[in-house]
């Protein structure tokens, strides 16, 4: 039931918000945005404080008939993984509308419809357990995106969003065929068809295919997870789209929407074809790891902040991908996907923060070119502060929300293999180096004439950046409330997995 | 079978209304005809056994899939007298072109019941003599013209193919009867003489032309282009679901299921080649009734891989297709009516600014497109799985593949029209007003394009009678 009002409440808030006009609509649907955070602070305290409790479980999950006729449900549930991503998802909604309350959009109205159904579709997707509704949340994830990024996006945001839209959806599709073979290959049950649970699915992925159908079926919902993460080279349409969506657009997309990809692998690719994963891991980690050291490499090379950003974004998520792609089928070791969960939630506030800072740069210098700034420490010393909180965070310090995931994916590849993990190790450096690099152009040094009039930070803008800051400590020192939440569940998946292949 | 007199008699009262003045009152009488129709159709639904559904000794029967398909073809005839009323009442010859599109319909009809060949026939004409009248309606338009011409020469050899076709079928099985054939069928199989498998050929010639798929549509982009506009929204949703009707009740039923190995594989290249003709070929389209001529070509394509896989999912799919893919046509169609009417004309750039100019055209417009791709919660979406779970569980993954990579193409040019709506300036002084009968229209089509997405078990449901019916044929 809980599970089914977290889906609800964005849902009727879009409808609402529809009806309503003029600037009000970001009022309204902050406070929506808000309740829905209480609401899933509220299914965190319960999961947390009574796990095994059988009555608490019926009342996360929902199972009711959908249609029938082809053997699909409205079948949705909570445990601890999905928890972690809810969580995120609630946390940042608020958080990005609060971003632009000094923002004048053009309709806000629908603006703040879309992205609150958007959130509809993303705790969807974080909740479904039928392969059917999952689909489908997963293309509702990027309807409003679209409209988000063609209706309030920058210079050319035509030709780009467009290849945005095939792109991720030519990967969906991939994801879909693959879900048809499952579903073909499920015992026809009691009700004369087959079945889209994600269960029966596991079964048929597992056991019933060949090794080759297997391999094809792990191929298809790669490409639909990899080219929403993105992953080399699959990953050419994200820098583009980061840079011209809107700034909430941007946080939308890399904060959150990225880690369907992920959430992806972890849920509905690992368990359905383990046979496959240890077939295929060389090439999939090779990739990861590669688009690691690739994006590290180009975001080195980067003028514009904002674009920076993006690639760093590529960098981490690549490592995200190693970690969870490197879970091997025989020890069942659980660190890579420890490891990712952490990080999908570090990573969606750092990188909020981070396109936040390059909003907050460029809307009160007018650019974004990290060569034009400099100085900026000295008009306004607190920002600093803020930005190099954020900063650390992003670069893995200890202490900070970074380090434990960084830290625990390593650890997941270097059981894989260590070369895999040395390679990947790079990244830290690596960000540690580009990061630090842009902090130093922009932040420090002499004030030049473009940032010499950097107006002090409005309250609006404090009361984000102290939000993601004490989101960004309060995670690093004290992680274990997200770890302990999702142990159980991570370490069951990790047994039913070991365990299809054993005999 | 009622029906079919009931709107024969129809179209006669409409030929009338000239002579006894009162062509003020046609559209009404058409509507009530037609919703009256509808109803006696729906009554067959609890007479399906027996014989009271066969008629003309058994040449026609009027029971499950026919009653479904009927009640489809007349609904959405009837969504689209309510679309063409403005158009139709410019005309001068409004009560003909009226009698034309009932006496059109009577076609579509007979060939959702019948179950003997000399019937197909005679529907497959009486479907397309008017069509080609209407399509050459605005005489003093070169276009229309040039359309009915091209479209009356290539229908009459495709008319050709297929009457020789059936002949050949007959010279080798010595029945028209559907039953009769398939029995002779099933018991001589391996002495079936070669000129059979020749007859099952042209015919399926014939009706693939019928259909518009490759490599015989070269006649439907012009056809579509030239001639007016409700005349091809009518020939791309009525026109269509009559012919994959016709195709499904010889080659989904045991009539020609039994010699599938033999003609599915010819059928599948045609598949193939209509997915990637019609969708690169819409592509490349600046007007957007031309677009929308090449895009349902590839919508044939769909309707065919579903019955190229010819599995327990087909009939059902061809039917939930069927209606998706008509409803979001005629919004489609009904919004391109509106801005030709407005901006004069049909090219990519006459949808520009339409987001800020009337956001409810380009609201509806946006459900119809995002249909027409297939992207969920619309019906275009559902539709599309149920094809291509039809298709996997047969084993074509290679046509599924093609038809996934084809449906990747038509985002591509059914998003141009989104971007152009929401993205670019509209030129200025165009006054957009549609009337409230459009409005309406548009509403509850969109709508209903939503609802049946989301809910896809209330056509799955009355699908599945007919296509039990498809499967005892079948047996």
């Amino acid at each position: 039931m809980i599970t089914a009002l977290l889906i609800g409440l964005p849902l009727v808030a879009a409808l609402l918000l529809l009806f309503t006009n003029g600037e009000g609509a970001k009022r309204i649907a902050f406070v929506a945005s808000l309740a829905e955070l209480g609401l899933a602070l509220f299914a965190f305290y319960l999961l947390r404080t009574s796990p095994h409790d059988e009555h608490l479980a019926s009342q996360m999950t929902m199972n009711v008939p959908w249609i029938t006729s082809i053997g699909v449900d409205f079948n949705i549930a909570m445990d601890g993984i999905s928890m972690v991503l809810v969580l995120l998802t609630a946390f940042l909604v608020p958080v990005i509308i609060l971003s632009g309350f000094e923002k004048k959009h053009d309709n806000p109205s629908l603006f703040h419809a879309l992205v609150m159904f958007m959130q509809m579709a993303l705790v969807g997707v974080f909740v479904a357990r039928d392969g059917f509704l999952f689909y489908v949340f997963w293309e509702l994830a990027l309807i409003p995106i679209y409209f988000i990024c063609l209706l309030w996006g920058g210079e050319n945001r035509g030709k780009i969003t467009f290849k945005f839209f095939v792109y991720t959806l030519a990967g969906s599709l991939f994801m879909l065929a693959a879900l048809i073979v499952l579903y073909l290959n499920t015992p026809v049950g009691m009700s004369g068809t087959h079945s889209f649970n994600i269960s029966e699915l596991y079964k048929a992925g597992q056991n019933v295919l060949s090794p080759t159908e297997q391999s094809l079926v792990f191929w298809g919902m790669f490409l639909a997870f990899a080219i929403k993460m993105p992953v080399f080279p699959f990953h050419t349409w994200q820098p583009d789209t980061y840079v011209t969506a809107p700034t909430q657009g941007t946080m939308l997309l890399s904060g959150i929407m990225l880690k369907m990809g992920t959430y992806g692998l972890i849920r509905w690719l690992l368990p359905m074809t383990p046979d496959a994963l240890e077939r295929w891991a060389p090439v999939v980690v090779a990739l990861s790891v590669i688009s690691v050291v690739y994006a590290s490499v180009l975001a080195l090379t980067q003028k514009d902040f904002k674009r920076l950003i993006a690639y760093s974004s590529i960098a981490h998520v690549g490592l995200i991908s190693a970690g969870i792609l490197a879970f091997s089928v025989k020890s069942g070791s659980t660190e890579g996907i420890t490891g990712a969960l952490i990080q999908m939630f570090a990573h969606g506030v750092n990188v909020v923060g981070l396109f936040f800072i390059a909003d907050v740069i460029l809307s009160k210098t007018g650019t974004r070119e990290i060569n034009e700034l400099g100085g900026i420490r000295n008009v306004s010393p607190q920002f600093a502060t803020l930005f190099l909180i954020v900063l650390l965070g992003s670069v893995a310090l200890p202490l900070t929300n970074g380090f434990v995931g960084e830290f625990l994916l390593i650890n997941g590849v270097y059981q894989y293999s260590i070369w895999a993990a040395a390679i990947a190790g790079l990244t830290v450096i690596l960000g540690a180096v580009y990061m630090l690099r842009s902090y130093q152009a922009v932040m420090l040094g002499e004030t030049n004439k473009v940032t010499a009039g950097f107006a002090a930070l409005t309250a609006n803008e404090k009361a984000v950046l102290f939000i993601v800051c004490a989101a960004v400590i309060a995670f690093g020192v004290y992680p274990k409330p997200l770890l302990d939440i999702m142990q159980n569940d991570v370490n069951a998946l990790a047994t039913m997995i070991t365990e299809s292949v054993k005999p | 079978m009622k029906a079919i007199l009931l709107l024969s008699g129809l179209g006669i009262i409409a030929l009338f209304a000239e002579l006894f003045r009162f062509r003020k009152a046609l559209y009404p009488i058409v509507i009530l005809g037609l919703l009256g129709t509808i109803a006696t159709a729906v009554s067959y639904w609890w007479y399906d056994d027996g014989e009271y559904n066969k008629y003309f000794a058994g040449m026609i029967d009027f029971q499950g899939s026919a009653v479904v398909l009927s009640v489809i073809i007349l609904s959405v005839a009837l969504l689209w007298f309510v679309m063409s009323a403005n158009y139709l009442r410019t005309q001068t010859s409004e009560t003909d072109h009226t009698a034309l599109v009932l006496f059109a319909l009577v076609g579509a009809l007979i060939l959702t019941c019948y179950t003997n060949l000399t019937m197909l026939f005679l529907g497959v004409e009486i479907l397309s003599i008017p069509l080609y009248v209407l399509a050459g309606s605005r005489k003093n338009d070169l276009g229309s013209n040039e359309s009915a011409f091209k479209y009356f020469i290539l229908g009459a050899f495709a008319s050709a193919f297929l009457l020789f076709g059936i002949a050949l079928v007959f010279g080798a099985t010595g029945s028209f009867d559907n039953r009769a054939i398939a029995v002779f069928v099933e018991a001589n199989k391996a002495t079936l003489p070669g000129f059979f498998y020749g007859g099952v050929i042209l015919m399926m010639i014939g009706l693939l032309f019928k259909i518009s798929a490759a490599p015989f549509h070269f006649w439907a982009p012009d056809v579509y282009q030239g001639a007016p506009t409700v005349y091809t929204a009518f020939m791309s949703t009525v026109v269509k679901t009559a012919a994959i009707v016709a195709i499904m009740r010889i080659f989904l039923t045991s009539v020609f299921g039994g010699v599938g190995e033999f003609w599915i594989p010819i059928m599948g290249v045609c598949v193939g080649l209509t997915f990637v003709i019609g969708n690169l070929s819409a592509a490349v389209q600046t007007s957007v009734k031309r677009m929308l001529a090449f895009s349902s070509i590839s919508h044939a394509g769909f309707l065919l891989l579903a019955v190229v896989a010819a599995s327990s999912f087909s009939a059902k799919s061809i039917i939930f297709y069927t209606v998706a893919y008509s409803v979001a046509s005629l919004v489609a169609f009904s919004v391109l009516l509106n801005i030709i009417r407005i901006t004069g004309g049909d090219d990519v750039e006459s949808f520009n600014g339409l987001g800020k100019k009337s956001p409810l055209l380009a609201a509806v417009m946006t459900i119809a497109l995002l249909s027409l791709a297939g992207i969920p919660p619309t019906a275009g979406f559902f539709a599309k799985y149920y094809v291509l779970t039809a298709a996997f569980s047969s084993d074509h993954y290679w046509l599924a593949i093609i038809g996934i990579l084809g449906s990747l193409v038509g985002v591509y040019y059914y998003f141009r029209i989104i971007i152009a709506m929401y993205f670019r300036e509209a030129k200025e002084g165009a006054e957009y007003s549609v009337d409230a009968q459009h409005q309406a229209l548009m509403f509850v089509t969109a709508v209903a394009t939503i609802v049946i997405g989301l809910l896809p078990d209330l056509i799955l449901n009355i699908g599945a009678p007919a296509a039990v019916v498809a499967e005892t044929l079948q047996k």
